[in-house]
This record gives C-alpha cells, structure tokens and sequence, in this order.
C-alpha cells in the first residue's frame, strides 16, 4: 500500500515521528502492538524493508515513530514532506485487548512507540491504565506529553535528569505496584528483567520482540523465537507481541 | 499471443517459467494475501527433511550489500508433516508443485521422496544438495560430483516423476557436477543456490550469524548466477532453471536469455512479494516487443559477436 508522508517531525537528534496518510483509500484496521514493513525509497545502501511498529493509527493516519538506527531508519527520518513509501500491512499479532483490572506499559527508548496506541485502546476499553517509561536521558523520552494525556505516567532516566533515576526495573511501580498485567516493550535486555520481575511477582506479561526480520510475513524463517510450546516460531507472523509464558526466558 | 508456457519434461509443464523459489515462499500460502499463486508457473516448497528440524540459533539474518546472508539451517516439521498437514491444504492450487527434498544422508533423500510419491498433485521433486547451512549433508552432496550423482541415481529408483536437482555455486566448476547429475538421471537442474559468506559487526567484533558464515542472496549474486546459467545451459542437455539475485522481469529475462528455460524468484519476495506475478506480465510483454512467440524463442537466445 502507498503512502504520503504528510510531515516529517524531528524528536531530538535521533528520533523523528512520520505522519502518513493512505495515497489512495482509508487505512486498513490495526491493532495496537502490529508492524508495517517499510521499503526505503531510493537508497543505495540497503536492500530489505525495515519492520516499524505502529504508533499510533486511524482510520486516516498512521504514525510511525523512528529511531535512527543505520541507513535505513535514516534515510526515513530525513524524509522530505510530500514523499511516497510503499509500505506493507498490518503485520503480526498485536497485544492482548482482553486484559483488565491494573495495566501498566513499560517502555524503553523508542520501545514507548507500541505502548502510545494501545494505551488509548486500552482506556477506550474501561482499562485502568498506567505508563513506566525509561529512557537514558530526557530527551530520549518520546512523545511524553502524548502518553501523560492518556493515564498516570511515571518515568526513569539512567541520568536522572527527569523522574526517578536509574531503569524501570528500580521503580516501585513496576517492583512493588499493584499490577494485574504487563505490557512491555523496549531493548531485550530490559525486556527480560521486566519479565523476570513479573514471573516473580506472579503477574502475566507480554513483550514485544524485534528480532532481525527480512519478510515480515512468515516466509524466510529468519526472525524466530524459541517458544515452549511450539519450538521455533516466527516473530512477524505470530508476534511480535508474545505472553512470556510462551517464551524460553 | 505469446505462448508461455514451458515443459521442463517428464510432466513437469508450467503455465509460464516463473517459479518461487523454495525457502523464501514457505509453502505459497505465506504469499497468498498478495498474489494469485495460480498465476505462478510452480511452487518450490520449503527445503522437507526426512525429521522434524528447528533449525539454526539466532540470529539467522543480516542485510548485506544488495542482498543478504541467511542461516535458517533448513527448519521445517519433517515430510509426514507435509504429507498430512499441508499437502491437503495446497494440493488444490492451480501451479505447479514442487517439493525440495533435503537429507544428510542418501537415504534420507530416498526416504522423503518415498513418502511424497503417493501425493500425486506433487509434479516434481527439487532434490537440494546445495543448502549451506546445515552440518551434514547438504552443500556437502552437491560439491562432489560422485556424490551428487549418489544422490541422484538412489532418489531416481524411486522418483518417476519429474527430479529436479538444485546446484550450489561453491564449486570450482559448477558445469562438472551438472554434467555427473544429468548422467545419474536428473530431468533438470535450478542454479544457484545460495552463497556461502559471511559478515562481521565490527564494533562487537562478532559474526552476526550464530552460524558464522551463512548463504548470499539478493541481487549482488545475479552477475555470478547468470554466468553459471550461461556454462552450465551449454555444458547439459537437460533444461536449466535459473535463480539467484532476480529482482524484477528484466532479470528474469536476463537468465532465459543466458540459457534457463524457467526462473525461480526468492530473496526479492521479501521485498515485494508481488515481484513473481509483476515478472510474468513483464516476460510476456518483452516476448511481444521481440516477436518471440513461445519460450524457446527466448531460453538462449542471447546474442555473442
């Protein structure tokens, strides 16, 4: 499907939101935690799309929330305005909207950019809400005044330049909160130690995986997961969003 | 009217010459979202091994230059799983099916190819002896002539239908193990598989395939495929299926004209899964420009001073 980039907003140096509209038609249904597979226009350095969680989406927009990351994340972050992409989707599973009682998103980085949408999902559905959002510094934290518009929203910086100092696995929130379920997405490392934090805490927990991909559709078996129940399974087909239980953590 | 449809012999005719290629289509219904599969010529099915395989650790995948390694290591959920499971859903589909048959012993191969022979929509095996990212096996069969036409002459007493064998480019003279399998009774071959490289992330100082080295695709391959096409169509007499690196129909047609009577498309899938069917309107539209009105007016057909 093709794209317009209606704007192109730079969030500090590394990061930049793509606002998009469908060239032709209304925007497919998406749901919270889905990816798109992004071609990269005119780049000579790289050859595969690059999979992008969704950020936030209607049924006119869709946003994209980009880390520059090499090339490719690059050359989308200096996109100019007016710009076409061909972009598949929505790809992948999404988080589970069935979930109720205490719901707190941990995000990581640019990890926030699924947690914006489902977080408003999640409130449209009667979901208690809250956000822990961990950073190293402050202007690595995305899109604050968004998530503070939608629940309560707690942030770490390892500098401590903003909120409590240190990860999100130090906040009371997430060690000692009353929390029915996790959703969680950020870098692995963070992942895995929110995740230790909840089997131990006994609460049900889904992360959101970004292994390295190349179709995004469940084609080339390159992005699998070892899980407990089916062994290797691939990440864009039946995540990227995962229960832990499923996982081999 | 162009005609373009092609018999690759002992009843493996297509409705044109482009396949998908196995290992980048799963088993055609990962692609069935965005394309009609019963346009394509076939369907080479992901690599079948004898038992069930998980496969290769992460990570399996790194982009390259033009292209990019793969060491998924042949996962797949063994031949009785196909044979029960997915045949039944695919045996409907108006394409040819091809199975590829992969083992790391020869009676591994006798043994997958035993199981498919009752599965009678399946009009060819394609038997792998070229994947570079298994520890027996594999690449190790299709490097040595003598045991590449072991391979062959075992799958052949009992594979009456159409054999495919698929090549690895990692030899020295890929001509002289199509001519051994040609003798021991191949119907074809499809070059080439993937090659074997590898990349290093050089801040950690690590390979970034858990195998190490893994298997080259994507277009920085197609110059070295087409030429191995080329030497391989005029060193055999059985047809030649060519793949490696084909991005869109102009590549497609660059390996007819060297030779191929037929072209599998894998890598660029991932890229536009819609790269198969967009080929097939390019072929038949270059054919009419070139006033060629069936595929062997175009297998071959490249020019030299």
């Amino acid at each position: 499907m093709d794209f317009k980039v209606r704007e192109v907003v730079p969030h500090g140096r590394n990061y930049a939101l793509l606002r998009m509209m469908p060239v032709k038609g209304e925007m497919p249904e998406v749901e919270p935690g889905q990816f798109v597979q992004v071609e990269i226009p005119n780049s000579k350095s790289t050859y595969l799309r690059r999979p992008i969680s969704i950020n936030w989406a209607d049924r006119r927009e869709m946003w994209l929330l980009v880390r520059r990351a090499g090339a490719g994340t690059n050359a989308l972050c200096d996109l100019p305005e007016g710009s076409r992409l061909s972009i598949i989707l929505p790809l992948g599973r999404g988080f589970d909207l069935s979930v109720r009682g205490n719901v707190l998103l941990v995000g990581g980085g640019v990890g926030t950019a699924p947690l914006l949408m489902l977080g408003k999902r999640l409130v449209t559905l009667g979901v208690d809400v809250k956000f822990l959002l961990g950073a190293r510094t402050t202007s690595d934290l995305l899109q604050l005044e968004l998530f503070k518009q939608t629940g309560e929203t707690r942030v770490t910086t390892e500098d401590g330049s903003m909120g409590h100092r240190g990860l999100v696995t130090d906040h009371p929130l997430l060690t000692d909160g009353e929390i029915d379920h996790i959703a969680c997405c950020g870098p692995l490392p963070m992942m895995k130690a929110v995740a230790a934090i909840a089997r131990s805490r006994g609460i049900s927990c889904e992360v959101s995986l970004e292994n390295m991909m190349a179709c995004g559709i469940g084609a080339c078996l390159c992005c699998v997961e070892d899980t407990v129940d089916a062994g290797n399974v691939c990440v864009c087909k039946e995540g990227p969003v995962f229960n832990i239980k499923r996982l081999k953590w | 009217m162009v005609d373009l449809s092609v018999d690759l012999g002992n009843g493996l005719r297509m409705k044109n010459p482009v396949m998908l290629a196995s290992g980048t289509c799963g088993y055609g219904e990962e692609l069935a979202d965005f394309i009609d599969l019963s346009s394509l010529g076939g369907i080479s099915v992901k690599g079948t091994t004898l038992h069930a395989r998980q496969g290769n650790a992460s990570p399996r995948m790194v982009e390259t230059p033009s292209g990019m390694l793969n060491a998924v290591g042949l996962q797949n959920k063994g031949v009785d799983y196909f044979v029960e499971n997915i045949y039944p859903r695919i045996a409907s589909l108006d394409t040819s099916l091809v199975v590829n048959v992969s083992g790391s012993s020869v009676d591994d191969y006798v043994a997958v190819c035993d199981r498919l022979r009752p599965l009678d929509r399946i009009a060819a095996v394609e038997i792998n002896i070229s994947c570079p990212n298994v520890k027996q096996g594999g690449m190790s069969f299709g490097t040595d002539p003598s045991m590449a036409a072991a391979v062959v002459v075992a799958a052949r007493q009992i594979w009456s239908r159409h054999l495919m064998v698929k090549l690895t480019p990692n030899v020295t003279d890929i001509t002289l193990i199509a001519r051994a399998v040609e003798e021991a009774g191949a119907d074809s071959v499809s070059l080439t598989n993937t090659f074997l490289g590898m990349a290093i992330d050089v801040e950690r100082q690590r390979p970034y395939l858990s195998t190490i080295t893994g298997g080259l695709s994507g277009a920085a391959i197609r110059p070295i495929a087409v030429r191995m096409v080329w030497q391989v169509s005029q060193a055999v007499r059985i047809p030649v299926v060519g793949l490696g690196g084909i991005t869109c129909g102009r590549d497609a047609v660059e390996f007819l004209l060297a030779g191929a009577s037929a072209v599998q498309i894998g890598t660029a899938n991932f890229i536009d899964p819609t790269t198969s069917v967009k080929a097939i309107a390019y072929i038949e539209d270059y054919m009419e420009r070139h006033n060629m009105a069936d595929m062997s007016a175009i297998t071959g057909a490249m020019k030299t001073p």
